[in-house]
Formats: C-alpha cells, sequence, structure tokens
C-alpha cells in the first residue's frame, strides 16, 4: 500500500497498538534543555525510577543563559539555579551535557543537526515546541510537556494518538528578496494559527527542494506556529551531504547503509494526504508580521488588513492595540528600535552571512540596537573564522554568545515595553520579548536591512 | 495526579481567541525548578501592571468570578510554547476545566497529564455559554466526566463532549501514562532488538 513519508516513518517506530487508537511509539533521540527538565527528574526519581536509555539522551543549557560573560557565573540567581540543577541531573543520571563553556554548546535544536545527532528516519522529541525544526532531515520530531519528558526518560515511548497527514506544496522559482523564512510565514499566514492543529505536515515542491537545510529547518521550525504537531521534508542529497561526517553521523560501511535506507523515505507516488494545500512559491513576497501571533502576516509592502465584525474582531482588535497599529494602514516607513537575529528558527551560520554580506561596509541606523546571537558555539567559531565578526563589529552590530536569548527573553536580553523589534524568532506574542516588547517577525534580511534603514521598507529596493 | 469524576462550578470567561501559553504563564516565570506555585502568575502580563498591582479590567480581578474553576475561552486555546507550566498554572489557581471550540494539541495532552480536562465544544456552544455568562456571572455548570456531559441551566439539552476513553479512565481514577508505559517493559524490549534504522 503506499505510504506518505510520515507513515513510514511513524510504522517503523510503533512497539504496539493499544485499545482506543493509541500507539506506544518509539522514541530514538531525546534532548532535554534546563527549563522543562528538572521536573521531570524530580518525577522519575519519585517514583524509583530511572532514565531507560541515557545514551539516547543528550542535554544542553540554552533558554535560560546569558548571552555575555559566559565564562563568568550567572548572576541570575534563578536562572543560575535552573543551569545548576542540569549539571547536577546529567551527572547523576550519567547524561551527555553540552553545557555553558562545552565547545558544542547552543541552541538545542541547532545543536541536534550540527552534530549529526538529527539523522533521516529517526524520531526525536524535547520539551520545546520548536522540536519541529529536526524535520527538515526527514524526521518525526515534535514538542512535547514535562509530563512527557518523564515518560521518555522512563520507557523511551510516548503513548500517542497518530496525528493526520497533510501536504504542503510550494512551487516554483522564489523572487529575489525572498527566503525560507519569508516561505514559512506565508504559509502560516493562509492558515492562520490553528490551521493545522492535528495535522503532521509534509512540505514538498520544487521551492523546498531548492532550500539548503539551513532554510528548511526555517520552514519546519515553524510548524507548530499554524498548531502542526510537526513538519517534515524527505531527504535528499542536500540532506546527505550536510549530515555527512558530522560528529555522530553514520561512518564508513555505516554510512553506505544508511543513505541506502534513507532513499527510501518519501511519500509513495500515490500515497493519500487527509490534507492537501499548494501554493505558488514565485508569487511569495518578503514577508512581516503586524500583529500578535504569527498567522498575522502580509507581505512588507502590502497593508494591515481591515477586518469586518466575526469572532476574531476582539481579538485582532486587541491585537493591533498592543501593536499601536491601525487596521488598514502601510507598515513602511515605521521607524524600529531594535533588531534581533537569533533563535532556533534564524541563528545558523547561513542567516550570519546573510546578514553579513549585506551589513558589510554599511552602518546601522543610529537608534536601532542590533543584536545577532549565533545558534551555537560551532555557529559562533564559524562567523569568527569567516571574518563575519568584525564585518558585523564594523556595521554597529553586537555579536553576542550563544543562547534562546530575546527571542524567549527568559535572561537579561529583554525588549523594552512599547519598543519596536524586528525579529528573526518565530513568535510575536505578547510580552514575548519582553513585558510590552512589540515584536515584528521576519527573515534574516528584511532584519538587517531594516537595522540599516532604521524603519521598514520595501525591501526589493534595497537589494545588494 | 489527583482524580476528576464531576464538578459543578462558575465560569470565569475569557472571550480571547489564540490565548497562546506565554500569556498564560510568562516565560520569566519558568525559572523554578518545582511544579509548584505558578498559580501565582497565571496571565501575569494581563492580570498585574508592571508594578504589580492588579488591573481591575482583567477578568481574574473581578471579585464576581472569584473561587470559579471553570475556564471559558475562545477558540485554540494553549497555543504556542509546549510548557506544561501553563497546564501547572490553571491548575495551581483552582481551575479544573477549560472549555474552549477547540485546542493546540500540545496543551490538551499537558492538560490531560495535569488533570485539568481540556473539554471542547463547538463554536455554536460555546457562544452560547458566552452569552449565558454574560447574563449571569453566577451560573454554575455541571461537568460529569463519566457521562462525557455538560449541564447548562437553561438549557434544555445537555451537551455532550468527546474525550479519547482511555485518557477519559485515566482522569477518572488520576492516573498518568508512565505506570502504562512502564508495564510495556518486555515489549519495548523486544522492538529496541530489532531497529534496523540506527546507523
Amino acid at each position: 500500500m503506499a505510504k506518505t513519508l510520515f507513515d513510514k516513518i511513524w510504522d517503523a517506530h510503533v512497539v504496539r497498538e493499544v485499545a482506543g487508537g493509541l500507539t506506544v511509539f518509539y522514541i530514538d533521540r531525546h534532548l532535554i534543555h534546563e527549563v522543562t527538565s528538572p521536573q521531570a527528574f524530580d518525577e522519575l526519581t519519585a517514583r524509583g525510577l530511572t532514565l531507560r536509555r541515557p545514551e539516547q539522551i543528550v542535554a544542553t543549557a540554552d533558554h535560560n543563559v546569558p548571552t555575555r560573560h559566559q565564562d563568568q557565573p550567572i548572576q541570575d540567581p534563578l536562572s543560575r539555579s535552573q543551569v545548576d540543577k542540569l549539571t547536577e541531573n546529567c551527572a547523576k543520571f550519567g547524561v551527555e551535557l553540552y553545557g555553558l563553556g562545552h565547545q558544542y554548546q547552543g541552541i538545542v535544536h541547532v545543536i541536534g543537526p550540527e552534530l549529526g545527532i538529527t539523522q533521516p528516519g529517526l524520531t526525536m522529541v524535547c520539551g520545546d515546541s520548536h522540536t519541529s525544526t529536526h524535520g527538515a532531515f526527514g524526521t518525526i520530531a515534535f514538542g512535547i510537556g514535562t509530563s512527557q519528558v518523564t515518560q521518555v526518560m522512563a520507557s523511551q515511548c510516548l503513548l500517542l494518538d497518530k496525528p493526520k497527514r497533510m501536504r504542503i506544496t510550494l512551487d516554483g522559482d522564489l523572487r529575489p528578496g525572498v527566503t525560507a523564512k519569508d516561505l514559512i510565514l506565508y504559509v502560516i499566514s493562509q492558515l492562520g494559527t490553528g490551521g493545522a492543529t492535528g495535522y503532521f505536515v509534509e512540505y514538498a515542491g520544487s521551492a523546498i527542494r531548492g532550500l539548503s537545510m539551513e532554510g528548511r529547518m526555517t520552514v519546519c521550525n515553524m510548524s507548530i506556529e499554524m498548531g502542526a504537531r510537526g513538519g517534515l521534508i524527505a531527504p535528499d542529497a542536500t540532506t546527505f551531504e550536510y549530515v555527512k561526517d558530522r560528529r555522530f553521523a553514520p561512518q564508513g560501511e555505516n554510512w553506505d547503509r544508511a543513505v541506502a535506507y534513507w532513499q527510501t523515505l518519501y511519500s509513495d507516488e500515490d500515497a493519500v494526504f487527509d490534507a492537501e494545500l499548494q501554493f505558488d512559491a514565485s508569487a511569495i513576497q518578503p514577508m512581516i508580521t503586524y500583529g500578535t501571533n504569527p498567522g498575522m502576516g502580509i507581505p512588507l509592502s502590502a497593508s494591515i488588513p481591515v477586518l469586518n465584525g466575526g469572532s476574531e474582531a476582539t481579538s485582532f482588535d486587541k491585537s493591533l492595540r498592543y501593536m499601536g497599529f491601525q487596521p488598514g494602514e502601510s507598515l513602511l516607513g515605521k521607524e524600529i528600535n531594535y533588531v534581533f537575529i537569533g533563535s532556533c528558527t534564524n541563528s545558523r551560520i547561513e542567516d550570519l552571512r546573510t546578514v553579513a554580506a549585506y551589513v558589510r561596509g554599511k552602518q546601522k541606523a543610529a537608534h536601532v540596537e542590533a543584536i545577532i546571537v549565533p545558534g551555537s558555539k560551532q555557529v559562533e567559531q564559524q562567523a569568527i573564522a569567516e571574518g563575519l565578526d568584525k564585518v558585523l563589529a564594523e556595521a554597529g552590530f553586537e555579536l553576542r554568545e550563544p543562547g534562546c536569548s530575546a527571542c524567549l527573553a527568559m535572561n537579561d536580553d529583554k525588549i523594552p515595553a512599547g519598543a519596536y523589534c524586528v525579529s528573526t524568532s518565530n513568535r510575536n506574542f505578547e510580552g514575548r520579548q519582553g513585558p510590552g516588547a512589540r515584536t515584528l517577525l521576519a527573515s534574516p534580511l528584511v532584519a538587517a536591512i531594516t537595522a540599516v534603514e532604521g524603519r521598514l521598507v520595501d525591501i526589493t529596493q534595497y537589494l545588494n | 495526579m489527583e482524580k476528576f469524576q464531576t464538578l459543578r462550578s462558575g465560569v470565569v470567561p475569557l472571550p480571547i481567541e489564540n490565548v497562546d501559553t506565554d500569556q498564560i504563564i510568562p516565560a520569566r516565570f519558568l525559572k523554578a525548578t518545582t511544579r509548584e506555585g505558578f498559580g501565582a502568575n497565571l496571565f501575569a502580563d494581563w492580570r498585574y501592571t508592571a508594578d504589580g498591582q492588579h488591573k481591575s479590567d482583567f477578568v481574574l480581578n473581578d471579585a464576581r468570578y472569584q473561587g470559579h474553576q471553570i475556564l471559558l475561552a475562545g477558540k485554540n486555546f494553549g497555543c504556542g510554547s509546549s510548557r506544561e507550566h501553563a497546564a501547572w498554572a490553571l491548575y495551581d489557581a483552582g481551575f479544573r476545566v477549560v472549555i474552549s471550540s477547540y485546542f493546540a494539541d500540545i496543551f490538551r495532552g499537558n492538560a490531560l497529564n495535569t488533570g485539568l480536562l481540556p473539554l471542547q465544544v463547538s463554536d455554536e456552544v460555546l457562544q452560547g455559554l458566552f452569552e449565558v455568562v454574560a447574563q449571569d456571572s453566577q451560573t454554575a455548570l455541571t461537568v460529569d466526566l463519566q457521562a462525557q456531559t455538560l449541564t447548562v441551566p437553561g438549557w434544555n439539552e445537555v451537551i455532550h463532549f468527546e474525550l479519547d476513553p482511555y485518557k477519559k479512565e485515566c482522569l477518572i481514577n488520576g492516573y498518568d501514562d508512565i505506570d502504562f508505559l512502564i508495564s510495556q517493559e518486555a515489549a519495548i524490549t523486544a522492538f529496541e532488538q530489532q531497529r534496523s534504522w540506527v546507523f
């Protein structure tokens, strides 16, 4: 029987089906971090249990870490205690930890792929909704809550109902200045913030196949922003080339066997999806969000929609009031106070190269504070090796140390109340970047141009 | 996990759609390493001013709704982050049921694992419930989990709601998934021996 990519991987991981349609589902790799793991370790201890497969867990400290002076003790006592707790738990339970100061430390969804932990055909979970990122490799990867973190720790399994399958096909050549981030912001703007709830999404089409692995990760990363359980892309030569020779990638004969298997991971031609959507990628323009959920996106040069009543009106009005925008107005010319380039969506070397290539020889606007937070120590070191740090510094951008940073503002990297921030992260929720902060989501290219101009512009007029 | 069987309680109406988990519990309050105490910061940025004063226009600060254990919220409740702390915060603040016309997947799972019932109704029923509560802030609803019914005073018919039968048994008895998964040890071990895709 014809199968979708999702079904092939799902079926391979069914330990058994139980009454009521639930599945005991096996998890190959489990990523943990300091925020959603302490209660899980405690629960394990309280029940007299231990880790079933510690070798299938990798830990890092990312959500809560400072992005300056990582060589010094963390100032915030609560953040420090959470990071210390992770270190203690990893030592006690025998989990590999890439903590602060380690050469592999970084955002959990950046380090998994760059170390070759993320591989096609695997199942991966993490107590973080952006675990969908790893789907870019043809992996079933999704975020879980802390109770489920405990379950995977104890049994290496979860009890799941099988999601429905959706395929989103994006065909066509991208316009100049349009990137992976614009594709996914466009798709989310079409589906809305709950439009894929209950589905696992496969992204397909020539525009997806044409993306680098970094671009594919950006797309899969934001699957959760339209409610999807996860997103994935069939692995191909681009995937194999990225994974090859990475720290934990299969080596030698195992590599050949792995690739032979990975080449079977695609949706069969006559596979049936529960929902199919198609978009013309050549019509997509550089995108920006104007509201307080990621579904509230428009082309940069378009105007904010005007809503005529309906159940959404109250939330829409509340959102625009928070942002200080009016229905029907254009965003072009709006002054911006902060630019944040980072997060598990856009903090990889390709993102830093894009920004550096644009700002080389230019200066950020005087009133803008521009922060770049690399996704990992390895990204940071690569940027330095390529001299990007100097280019960015000369343009007035501050290159920080790795972490989740101002994406969720758990550390000191907060946007002040009322300030506007063009951010390459994934969520523009109220207060996400700090109480009262106003976030506009965009690509690294839009962010770089905005930093230089100091206001929102039609970027197609500014391309190098 | 506490057992959940029936509940008769007043309602707290929150007619906002797409309430995300960053609103339910902002990230800066996720630094605790235990499960307790998150209720104090439930909806913190909607509930308190920057200097910690109660905002008079937010429903949780409205004396009429104090002690009510059912939250009535617009569609797509709990979208965004996977933080189970959102469910813990609602539970810690005294809520036992959230009614909406749909829930984000991860939140729904987290709520069930916390002993908080995510009760899904149609858009029309949700609208009707908001109207009932707007007319009488003291309206008490009855949730019967065994019968899977929601009873609304003055309505001719009870509302039936769907719930996975396994999850229903878990809530009624206060069980969680860990005990069940541990009991699958033999099957899991057998499965691990035939994994051919790990290289």
